[in-house]
């Protein structure tokens, strides 16, 4: 039996790495990030980990220092956030197309400027097409869930890409809630050994890692990639199942709370999820035909299951927590609106761009979001593609 | 050599054999080809020392030619040539058949 605790989700993030007992964790402290990186370092202070701690002077080296680590066959782990994400961007797509697996929570933070500390989706949803899996966490409890299923995840061989894990700065990160914890050795057991077959210090069997690679070879490696990104949906799936007979919690590539029936539907990612269940419910109690669509797994996109789980609503709104400037509208809903355009029925989708620089969004905001699904689903009329939740005119 | 498939190569861009850069011919890049006067060379080898790619073939400690599958025409060789016995030549002197080209 696990135990049940009160952790932050910083706190949660630094119990699981604990728990994996990486042989490298290379880190530089950001905002809302340092506690996990904080947290982290005691346990090696206090030798409960094996782990090497490299205290790096940037991400850039962060992630450098996790690469040459996992290159030499070492387990690697790092932790950031917005600037220090953005720092270290080109050294992340290195790290994907090397294929190494190495796992890092990304606490959502604000890019600057003008500088702000506060949670929006900006600094990971801009890294979407490095090439990293992205899984974003409604909860504590889900931090901690995911960051232990992103280390088989990436491992897998059929896949061997690097997982961010992403919880909302502050709310999440700086917020305790009530978490249960696996035991020790079946977290152990769960995520099993690694071994990377082609280790940097094997001299017996040398191997170049990162040669020049041209016109001739290029394009046929983003080829690999792209096929273990297809792979890693099914294999996010299997580990999901797996994980529910050591937890009890079961995990797919998306979470489709209430959605039998649902008429109206809202589909969003991280902590707002949560806000929107507590509306769901209260909307249903009044007959509302309301669900929500929960966005875990948004790379690799599963647009397939996603145009299923969406083709019968008769309007949808989905939430964007970040602003891609002068495209039709947010990450999320430039996906999802792109996945059910194979559907005979035309399903109505808009946008709500919210949150952004950490501003708050309740119960209030959402339900206008329903209130105006309902008069789309009435009227059939569209009246604002693009809109903009919590900001004042 | 032909060119293989996406499903016929290391992950990652890795290279699992070793000392196989020979492979890759980089005789291409060259404007300018090293060129040995014999009668000035008296094989002291300087070349050999200073050349970045290997591409001074030796045999029996006398210099045989240069390799120019892999020499970039970097020219270091003739500004070492204690004798002045390497002249950069333009790469436009020589026809398709001297460069070795199909």
């Amino acid at each position: 039996m696990g135990k049940i605790v009160g952790l932050t989700g910083d706190e949660v993030a630094a119990e699981a790495i604990r728990q994996i007992n990486p042989d490298v964790v290379a880190a530089y402290p950001i905002t809302p990030q340092t506690a996990i990186v904080q947290n982290f370092s005691q346990f090696v202070a206090d030798g409960v980990v094996s782990t090497e701690m490299v205290r790096v002077e940037s991400e850039h080296s962060a992630m450098s220092a996790c690469i040459g680590a996992a290159a030499a066959g070492a387990r690697a782990m790092t932790a950031t956030s917005a600037n220090g994400l953005a720092l270290m961007w080109e050294i992340c797509y290195i790290a994907a197309s090397y294929r190494l697996p190495i796992v890092m929570p990304v606490v959502n933070r604000a890019l600057s400027g003008p500088i702000n500390i506060h949670c929006d989706h900006s600094d990971s949803m801009g890294a979407r097409d490095s090439g990293w899996i992205q899984l974003y966490s409604e909860n504590c409890q889900e931090v901690y869930d995911n960051l232990i299923q992103a280390m088989r995840i990436a491992e897998n061989k059929e896949v061997l890409l690097p997982v961010m894990v992403t919880l909302d700065g502050f709310i999440i990160s700086h917020a305790m809630e009530r978490v249960e914890i696996l035991e020790d050795e079946k977290v152990r057991q769960f995520i099993g050994k690694y071994k990377n077959p082609h280790s940097l210090l094997n001299i017996d069997n040398p191997v170049t890692w990162g040669p020049l690679d041209l016109y001739d070879y290029y394009f046929e490696h983003k080829r690999q990639q792209i096929e273990a990104m297809e792979k890693a949906g099914e294999v996010i799936q299997r580990v999901g199942k797996e994980f529910k007979e050591i937890s009890g919690r079961s995990y797919n590539l998306m979470e489709n709370y209430r959605l039998e029936g649902a008429d109206l539907v809202v589909v969003a990612a991280g902590s707002t999820a949560g806000t929107v269940k507590a509306v769901v419910n209260e909307l249903r109690e009044e007959g509302i035909k309301a669900g929500l669509l929960k966005i875990r797994v948004f790379r690799p996109f599963p647009a397939q299951e996603i145009s299923q789980a969406l083709k019968n609503a008769e309007a949808v709104a989905v939430l964007d927590r970040c602003v891609s400037f002068g495209a039709q509208g947010g990450p999320i809903f430039l996906e999802v609106r792109s996945a059910l355009f194979e559907e005979a029925k035309r399903v109505p989708v808009v946008n709500y761009i919210y949150g952004l620089g950490g501003r708050d969004i309740g119960i209030d905001e959402i339900k206008a979001v329903y209130k105006n699904l309902e008069r789309i689903a009435q009227t059939k009329k569209i009246e604002k593609l693009v809109g903009y939740l919590g900001l004042r005119e | 050599m032909k060119e293989k498939g996406w499903k016929e190569i290391p992950l990652g861009g890795l290279i699992l054999e070793a000392g196989n850069a020979e492979k890759y011919t980089t005789g291409g890049w060259r404007t300018y080809r090293p060129v040995r006067d014999e009668k000035k060379c008296n094989h002291c080898l300087l070349c050999w020392v200073y050349c970045p790619d290997s591409s001074i073939i030796v045999e029996e400690t006398k210099i045989k030619e240069f390799d120019y599958e892999h020499c970039k025409g970097c020219g270091i060789c003739s500004v070492q040539c204690p004798r002045d016995a390497i002249k950069m030549v333009e790469e436009t002197k020589f026809t398709s058949q001297e460069k070795g080209e199909q």
